[in-house]
């Protein structure tokens, strides 16, 4: 089956971005895949929505891509991890839809947010995305985990107008521990941010018993105030919503006993990056 | 037309009533628009200066939220069976020497009248209902010797206008009952006092002296004559309570009160569907403004002005049948006070009294009524547009329609009446009634004009669907003509309703607070439009396979492979209810109306798409039988999955100009998918007002949800399409989640609260 017919046939959203969505795309031939990853021909998406309030400022439109890096043990969304999991979109098709909301978008102060799954596994289907949003006129944003970061040239990061970038650790051993990867390149990314005075936004998932630890939300919260171009840290309360999917998906969940941390705590974890000097809520 | 006095009216020969407001055309006419025009001090400020409710304010509150408990354990207070009219009832009170603003229907607060005119049958089986046996002499009255504007109809209707009624092809004409939506410019009485309404309405008609006496100038003559007397009693029953309200009001305090008297004496004499109040708000600020500046009260004593005033509007009470409340949920009376917009000059028609309407959802808490609607523009102040998101999230009480569309086509003295239909303040009324469901219609097509759920031959019989599957060009056609039937039937049945409640229940009283000879319109309306489009969508884009009864009628559908739904910014079906709109507009418009009104039409439900939905059989989009149709204009429950942005777009393609009495889109949210903080969610709320409004929008209500709607929401699902919730970095639409998930939601979103 070709990719248009793929394309045709199956609804670009889902029922909710909690609605479980495995291989959409796994009938796309590998040197399809291949060629698509270097070209930014095709993206592979897990949903879109509009009208979102908290991914960015103003309101706005926001895409999910699949495919990560990271296998965070708190992950919402580990569907989100396979490439093959998503929609094939063609870039027109991506654009053509986002041209639909550009007066929208802002009239109502917001603009385009490119999530997922990590955005920068497939890098050139975002930065052409991203691309085609500023001639649009729409302000651009991404959520990452920054790790990818030096995939961007110094020039395709301008596409892009805000960073949201979600820190899972500042410890390399505590990184390791909550995502299985090294946080080198995330860190070097930040400090070629605050280098290029890119504005960006800070995200920390609070998990009790996981990520609730004062000192290394301190260093998180130090490090981020330290750039320089952070304008707001948000600290995400972790919830349960993705359980089943982990449970779909014959995946050990670690965190199937934890529970969501108290107002208390999620106010102490915010008390703490704003003593860094941040704002924060 | 006749010539007007030059001189300012002296009021009971004390100091001018119209001391330091700036002249203009207003002194030579009746025109309270340039009065405001000339007068009122726009607001550019935000809502500090505010004042919370006195102990007094409290107190009455306390009083009457006591007697509500009681009210809702026995349907009904208690009611009056003296049939009701401007000067029926003596004076009533709720706690007399505490009230600021006076004036009750009857005798006692909530005590509700009969209003026979509109209909006897409703009034006994109303009484019946809540347990009172109806007055054997009222009986007799209005069986023997007055006809009632219900008697009128069905003495009039024909036979295919009975069908239609009993098969619910239409549903909800104001037959039996009042049909309210006329607003009465209820701020003639403060700003010139009665005498000088008299006087002009007595103008008016010394004008017809020269025209022949054709039906249309006797009926006139009749009316003046009836608005003239009626004009009297308004006096009358002032007196009642101690005012001489034949003059102009003289303080602010005078002015709310006269406004008041006016707008009370509509709801004596008329239980309309809907009886709106208009656009006080700013006119009143005028005379705050006056007396805050001469240092006769402070801003504490305006806003309980205001205050009362509000638990006035909050306690006016109809009696009606029970079925009626449960095509329109609960017991809504519509008292509807538009408030903001921008006037021509560009200047924004906000003041601080209209800061002061909205704050007595704070001072007295959230309420249903009196129907606050902001005329809404991105062009508004930006303090003002934060204050009203602020509230629509504290109260989710009130609704918001577009200033720009609706004051190019009604003008800058515009009002709502009801829930999104506009009309210029005292030079406009309309014929209000029901609405045409257009899925039973469409499967009437089908089925060669058989009812679907009874089989009964409601329609003209043409040949029905052919052949196994549905084809798209042959369902239109045959749409098409089914369509044109409808809209024939329907004007007929209007105009049987509104000649009759012309003849016998005239609104002697809201007429006499218009111009002579307003602007008629004659609203319709439809219902199941995202049910239509969505079936022919399905027709369209998938194959539809028929099944058959014994008797050869389609009462069910197949439908195989994928098609676009409305409300998800998609053409393909976004066209299709544009196209049947528009469609059914063009020909209601082919039919001509009583008083040669101009055809309007609306896209509203209210909460009636649950009884549309339980009238109408199986469709070919895959609703069931019975199932609810979403309200409005709304896409269909669960299938717009593209987030707000997307169904807001989908249906501000709807064009206004096909359905200029409204086009109504219900949104429900939850605070925390505004926002993560209480300023973000103020701030967010504002930008998709801006951006709907800034755009062709046309009427969004919005509800910001609390933990108990969303229980609620989990055991009725159709009642709250597109609840939104937002989970850390995630929008979800909350009725979509496994009740784990919710519930999940619900114990996380609500934590500590």
């Amino acid at each position: 089956m070709s990719v248009t017919e793929t394309v045709g046939q199956t609804p670009l959203e889902a029922a909710s971005p909690f609605e479980m969505r495995v291989d959409l795309g796994k009938d796309v031939p590998e040197t399809d895949v291949r060629s698509a990853l270097k070209s930014g021909e095709i993206g592979f998406l897990h949903s879109f929505t509009t009208g979102s309030a908290v991914d960015g400022p103003g309101i706005r439109l926001v895409a999910w891509t699949t495919s990560c890096m990271f296998r965070c043990q708190y992950c919402h969304n580990p569907d989100t991890w396979t490439l093959s999991n998503g929609i094939p979109v063609p870039i027109e098709k991506a654009k053509e839809e986002l041209r639909k909301y550009a007066p929208g978008l802002k009239a109502m102060h917001g603009g385009f947010t490119l999530s997922g799954g990590e955005p920068l596994m497939q890098s050139r289907f975002a930065v052409r995305l991203f691309a085609a949003a500023k001639e649009m006129g729409i302000h651009t944003a991404i959520e990452t985990n920054g790790y990818y970061g030096d995939k961007l040239t110094d020039d395709e990061l301008a596409y892009i107008d805000l960073v949201i970038l979600d820190m899972k650790a500042f410890d390399p051993v505590q990184h390791k521990r909550v995502t299985g990867m090294d946080n080198a390149p995330v860190i070097e990314f930040c400090e070629r941010l605050a280098h290029l005075k890119r504005p960006m936004w800070f995200r920390y998932v609070l998990v009790p018993g996981l990520t609730d630890v004062p000192e290394e939300m301190d260093r998180v919260a130090k490090f981020a105030a330290s750039l320089g171009v952070v304008e707001k840290a948000e600290i995400l309360p972790f919830h349960q919503m993705g359980r089943y999917k982990w449970e779909r998906l014959g995946l050990d969940y670690k965190l199937a006993a934890t529970t969501p941390p108290s107002n208390e705590l999620v106010a102490e974890a915010v008390a703490i990056f704003r003593n860094a000097g941040l704002v924060a809520d | 037309m006749a010539t007007t006095t030059l001189d300012r009216p002296k009021a009971n020969g004390q100091s001018d009533p119209w001391t330091d407001f700036a002249p203009g055309l207003w002194n030579k006419e009746i025109d309270v628009r340039d009065f405001i025009q000339e007068n009122y001090k726009p607001y550019y400020e935000d809502e500090k200066f505010l004042a919370g409710p006195t102990k007094r304010t409290l107190g009455i509150w306390k009083k009457l939220t006591d007697m509500f408990v009681e009210e809702r354990k026995k349907g009904i207070l208690d009611v009056s069976q003296i049939p009701s009219s401007i000067t029926a009832h003596d004076a009533g009170y709720i706690d007399k020497k505490n009230e600021v603003i006076v004036g009750l229907q009857t005798d006692a607060p909530l005590k509700r009248a009969i209003m026979p005119n509109g209909g006897l049958r409703m009034v006994t089986s109303a009484l019946e209902a809540f347990g009172y046996k109806p007055d054997a002499q009222v009986v007799e009255a209005f069986t023997k010797y007055r006809k009632t504007h219900n008697d009128g109809v069905f003495d009039a209707y024909t036979a295919e206008v009975r069908r239609c009624r009993s098969s619910h092809v239409l549903t909800g004409l104001p037959d039996s009952y009042g049909r309210g939506r006329i607003i009465g410019d209820y701020r003639r009485v403060a700003l010139y006092g009665v005498d000088r309404l008299i006087e002009r309405k007595k103008e008016e008609k010394d004008a017809l002296d020269h025209e022949w006496s054709t039906d249309d100038i006797i009926r006139d003559r009749e009316e003046l004559s009836e608005q003239i007397r009626s004009l009297g009693e308004l006096k009358e029953m002032a007196a009642k309570y101690g005012f001489d309200i034949s003059g102009p009001a003289r303080t602010a305090k005078e002015a709310v009160q006269w406004l008041y008297f006016g707008y009370l004496a509509g709801v004596k004499e008329q239980n309309g569907a809907a009886m709106s109040l208009g656009r006080v708000s700013t006119f009143l600020d005028i005379y705050f403004e006056r007396d805050l500046d001469a240092g006769l009260i402070t801003e504490e004593q305006a806003q309980e002005m205001i205050d009362d005033f509000v638990i006035k509007l909050r306690i006016v009470r109809f009696l009606r049948a029970p079925e009626y409340d449960a095509l329109f949920a609960g017991d809504p009376t519509w008292v509807t006070e538009s408030i903001g917009g921008v006037g021509d000059d560009g200047r924004p028609l906000v003041t601080k009294s209209s800061f002061r309407f909205l704050q007595t959802l704070y001072n007295l808490g959230p309420a249903p009524e009196p129907n606050l609607t902001i005329w809404y523009s991105p062009r508004l102040p930006e303090p003002f547009r934060r204050f009203s998101s602020k509230v629509a999230i504290d109260t989710s009480s009130i609704q918001f329609e577009s200033d720009e569309i609706m004051r190019l086509v009604w003008g800058d003295d515009g009002a709502i009446a009801c829930c999104v239909s506009p009309m210029a303040m005292g030079k406009q009324m309309q014929f209000f009634g029901a609405r045409a469901n257009l899925a039973k219609c469409m499967l009437y097509a089908i089925n060669g004009g058989r009812d679907e759920m009874s089989g009964k031959q409601v329609a003209p019989a043409t040949e029905p669907v052919q052949g196994d599957y549905l084809d798209f060009d042959d369902v239109l056609e045959r749409f098409e003509t089914t369509m044109d039937w409808l809209a024939g039937v329907y004007v007929s049945a209007m105009n049987a309703i509104h000649y009759m409640h012309d003849k016998y229940a005239y609104e002697r009283i809201e007429m006499a607070l218009h111009d002579y000879a307003p602007l008629r319109t004659m609203a319709f309306g439809i219902a199941g439009m995202s049910v239509v489009a969505d079936s022919l969508s399905a027709i369209k884009y998938a194959k539809v396979k028929v099944k058959r009864d014994e008797s050869g009628l389609i009462t069910d559908y197949e439908t195989e492979g994928e098609f676009p739904t409305f409300g998800n910014n998609d053409n393909r079906v976004d066209h299709l209810a544009r196209w049947l709109v528009s469609t059914f507009m063009g020909k209601l418009r082919k039919y001509p109306t009583y008083r040669h009104a101009r055809h309007t039409q609306s896209v509203l439900t209210i909460t009636s798409n649950v009884v549309y939905g339980k009238a109408t059989g199986n469709t070919p989009d895959g609703r069931r039988q019975g199932e609810p149709f979403a309200p409005g204009a709304n896409p269909m429950h669960g299938r717009d999955s593209h987030g707000i942005h997307a169904s807001a777009a989908s249906v501000a393609k709807i064009p206004y100009r096909d359905a200029a009495d409204g086009i109504s889109l219900t949104t429900t949210l939850v605070p925390t998918g505004l926002g993560r903080t209480a300023n973000d969610r103020i701030t967010n709320l504002t930008s998709i007002l801006d951006g709907f409004f800034g755009s062709t929008g046309y009427h969004m209500n919005i509800n910001v949800l609390n933990r108990d709607t969303l229980l609620d929401a989990m055991d009725h699902p159709e009642k709250y399409p597109s609840l939104t919730i937002r989970v850390s970095g995630y929008a979800v639409n909350f009725v979509r989640l496994t009740r784990e998930q919710q519930m999940d939601v619900i114990n996380r979103t609500f934590h500590g609260a």
